[in-house]
């Protein structure tokens, strides 16, 4: 029965990863589109949320803000989205399929963690929906979810084992989990920081892919980061410390400088940096934008490259 | 906007330039050096230069986690090292310029609480601020013109405010509210507690130990000063705190994978059974596991380590046992081959030192050496190399027990002798070289490397961390804003009412606040909402 949930997670694997193809190339496609040359419909659109909108850039109002609003009802989009969440739903699957044949929480290993976490991004990605139409994130988001999958599937492959003593604590559940949820945070922050950092360009020298005349201004598009980021400060904050009290309980001290201690430490630092930039002047704008996408590059760092090279206690990599 | 704010505080007023410049005294560059340190620009720099800081720490293995791994790199790299050493680059976080980075850091931020607790003080009792005269330019203003009684309807925006949790004051013809000052007090908490770990670290920390005992089955130790393999204790450490109390090592059981192919031999579980003897002489029985430290005495005891200790018997040519010990081997691997090393020094005609490799499931590779291929005890073997000459135990220099310098010794067995290296396995005598007697293992015993720590700091950081996460969640997502109704009689007899809000920091929800208060006031008073 193990073996049968631990083959159909693979498959599960496998096709969640073709169905993102497919939906990240209908997210290309609509961003294709978006830089078409404005069609009338889109055009309308835009008038008549002129003059029904206030000027403001606030959430409730973000809608008749952006003409990006009116993109809502292209075909790409939809059949995008749509894909999305039937391969976000078979993602979701292959991990329930893993938890299941090994009896525990599927995120003991880097495959595990890769498997699990992007999901998380996947998941956070299409809530956020709801709150904001980030639609637009879409050709980032399943991109590299699509890279990060596949490699994981590929090169970290490795069949299921049991927990090792270290391992075996409810703070497995708790805090590996809340570090995936905050990365799925600060992976849209960084996206939205992108977007916004292309966006200041074509407002201040009119360059750039013509897509971006539909996207949110790049005040908005930093204010969305700016929240987004804040949820993901929370949680990254709070990994912080559920490590700290797992680490005292599985290796006797609260905090050690271990290597992926140092690197939760260092991203920890940079947000809240990004946090105070907002409230210094000369550091809005831009700046901050690079912090949150240096912040976001620091997490990856810590996922990848701290996790399968540096020597130190956090080696479950399993590799 | 606020005056308790750093001058560089992105709301507050531009520098004006062109002004020239009192010169500065002894006193005014004094304040001038303390308004760059407290500045933002200041702060935000030295929290992305600790970021940057940190980082070479996590590429060089440092004194702290990793001593094998310094010593390994100094070896590989003979040339880097002493640079490295001494930039402290192998104490990253005890360094000079670390601990300068966190300390001006911490004084900034303590230069930034001091003034904004006295200003949140004051504004905590102060009541809400006048109405201005002109609501339009303020955020979310809304304003109905209504058929209503204007004491009425002022009556119902006071209790309207009131009951959403604003701080509310009455003015003739207006109501001023405010909201949200949690929101800065959970920003103060947020920061003090900041400072409130670094203190508890460094003072609390002080107090502490932190001490390591390798224990074989059967064997006990006791918490005294001397019993402890290697003993960390903090600055204001004073023996006097140490509790005496007993633990015995009744036995270690290890719990390896059989089942599932991929994972043959991987640690399933360790549970060392220990009995305890506190301080009044009373027995007890307990377990110790990975993630499931030992409470006694005021001490944590962790286990941290475990491994194998062939039971060796070494006999002089007539047969009388003259060295008997459980020697614990160090594992290397994950299959358990383990290195140990046994000194013999007394008993025989000459003293003899033996370098040890111990196989709990030997197996022979095609290279003619043996290794390990299960950490289970299956068909365990030991083999030794051999040496004789001086050990060096006779001068009072403390020796490692773990280590045996060769350099002036003789190899009699093994690499470097006529004799193979001796080959053991349970219940095996094996003749040492040139007549010296016999080696036996009688048998394998387990042991447990054992943790003990005293922290007093724990908790004060424990509670500190909690008071970090409750600060940041209510400094971060309650809103901080005032929101003003204001009434107007007009010339038709008819009533003007004028909602406007304004934001006190971040408040993107602010807007549809004051919409929404704007249309429940309206249902209150029964109007229809007609903007």
């Amino acid at each position: 029965m193990t073996h049968i949930f631990e083959t159909y997670s693979v498959i599960a694997v496998y096709s969640a990863l073709v169905v993102y193809t497919v939906a990240f190339i209908a997210f290309t496609l609509d961003l294709a589109r978006r830089s078409a040359p404005a069609t009338a419909s889109v055009r309308t659109g835009t008038m008549a949320t002129a003059s029904g909108g206030r000027a403001t850039a606030l959430l409730e109002r973000l809608a008749t803000d952006a003409p990006a609003g009116s993109s809502g009802s292209t075909r790409q989009l939809r059949l995008a989205m749509g894909f999305a969440v039937a391969g976000w739903v078979l993602h979701v699957t292959a991990a329930v399929l893993r938890g299941l044949a090994a009896g525990r929480v599927p995120w003991a290993n880097m495959f595990e963690f890769s498997l699990t976490a992007t999901a998380i991004i996947v998941g956070v990605f299409l809530a956020a929906q709801f709150w904001q139409d980030l639609r637009f994130l879409g050709v980032y988001i399943i991109g590299f979810t699509m890279l990060l999958l596949g490699i994981a599937s590929v090169n970290f492959y490795v069949p299921i084992s049991p927990l090792p003593p270290a391992l075996q604590s409810a703070w497995l559940v708790i805090h590996v989990f809340v570090a995936s949820l905050g990365t799925g945070f600060f992976a849209i922050g960084a996206g939205l920081s992108i977007a916004q950092l292309l966006q200041f360009r074509r407002e201040t020298t009119g360059r750039g892919p013509g897509f971006l005349a539909t996207l949110p201004s790049a005040a908005t598009l930093e204010n969305l980061a700016y929240r987004v980021i804040l949820v993901g400060f929370v949680f990254w904050t709070f990994t912080l410390i559920a490590g700290a009290i797992w680490a005292e309980r599985a290796w006797g001290r609260y905090w050690g400088w271990d290597t992926k201690e140092v690197w939760t430490f260092i991203i920890w630092t940079i947000f809240a940096g990004y946090i105070h930039a907002r409230a210094t002047r000369g550091w809005r704008g831009s700046r901050s934008a690079w912090l949150a996408i240096v912040g976001f590059s620091a997490v990856m760092f810590n996922f990848t490259i701290v996790n399968l090279f540096f020597k130190g206690l956090h080696t479950y990599s399993g590799l | 906007m606020d005056s308790s704010r750093p001058s560089d505080h992105f709301d507050s007023a531009p520098p004006t330039e062109g002004i020239t410049q009192p010169k500065l005294g002894f006193i005014g560059y004094v304040r001038f050096f303390w308004r760059q340190l407290t500045s933002m620009k200041t702060a935000l720099f030295l929290l992305l230069l600790l970021a940057f800081a940190a980082i070479p720490g996590s590429l060089v293995p440092q004194r702290s986690s990793d001593p094998n791994g310094v010593v390994a790199f100094k070896a590989e790299n003979p040339d880097l090292f002493p640079l490295l050493d001494t930039l402290q680059v192998f104490n990253t976080y005890t360094s000079v310029w670390f601990s300068a980075i966190y300390l001006l850091l911490f004084i900034s931020l303590i230069g930034c609480i001091v003034p904004r607790t006295r200003h949140h003080w004051q504004a905590l009792r102060t009541r809400p601020p006048r109405t201005p005269a002109r609501l339009e330019r303020l955020a979310g203003f809304t304003s109905i013109t209504a058929t209503a009684d204007a004491t009425a309807a002022l009556d119902s925006a006071e209790a309207l405010l009131k009951r959403q949790g604003y701080r509310v004051e009455r003015f003739p013809m207006s109501v001023s509210a405010e909201r949200g000052y949690l929101r800065e007090t959970g920003n103060l908490i947020f920061h003090m507690a900041l400072v409130g770990v670094l203190l508890s670290v460094g003072i609390g920390g002080g107090f502490g130990y932190s001490g390591q005992r390798v224990v074989v089955e059967g064997q006990k130790f006791v918490n005294v000063l001397g019993d402890y393999d290697s003993f960390n204790p903090g600055p204001f450490f004073s023996s006097d705190v140490l509790s005496p109390y007993r633990v015995k090592l009744d036995s270690f059981e290890a719990t390896y994978e059989t089942q599932n192919v991929n994972a043959i031999g991987q640690a399933i579980d360790y549970s060392a059974n220990v009995t305890t003897t506190d301080a009044s002489g009373a027995d007890d029985t307990a377990t110790v596991k990975v993630n499931s430290p030992l409470s006694i005495g005021g001490t944590e005891i962790y286990l941290l380590g475990n491994g194998y200790a062939p039971q060796l018997v070494v006999r002089d040519p007539d047969g009388k046992v003259v060295w008997a010990d459980d020697v614990p081997f160090l594992p290397q691997d994950a299959f358990l081959t383990s290195v140990g090393i046994v000194k013999v020094p007394d008993g025989l005609a000459e003293q003899i030192g033996m370098a040890g490799l111990f196989y709990p499931t030997a197996t022979d590779l095609d290279s003619g050496a043996m290794s390990s291929s299960n950490p289970d005890l299956n068909d365990p073997k030991l083999t030794l190399r051999v040496y004789s000459g001086d050990l060096g135990l006779d001068e009072g220099i403390p020796r490692s027990v773990y280590a045996l310098e060769t350099d002036d010794l003789t190899p009699i067995a093994g690499d470097g002798a006529d004799t193979k290296a001796l080959e053991l396995g349970v219940g095996d005598v094996v003749d040492l070289p040139n007549g010296l007697g016999t080696i036996e293992m009688t048998g394998v015993k387990r042991f447990a490397s054992f943790d003990v720590h005293h922290d007093p700091s724990q908790l004060w950081v424990l509670l500190f961390a909690i008071l970090i996460l409750g600060g940041l969640l209510t400094g971060l997502f309650i809103p901080r804003r005032r929101v003003w109704v204001k009434v107007a009689e007009q010339d038709g007899g008819d009533l003007r009412l004028e909602y406007a809000g304004l934001a006190r920091g971040e408040d993107p929800g602010l807007e549809s606040a004051v919409t929404e208060i704007a249309a429940k006031h309206s249902q209150l008073l029964g109007l229809k909402l007609n903007p």
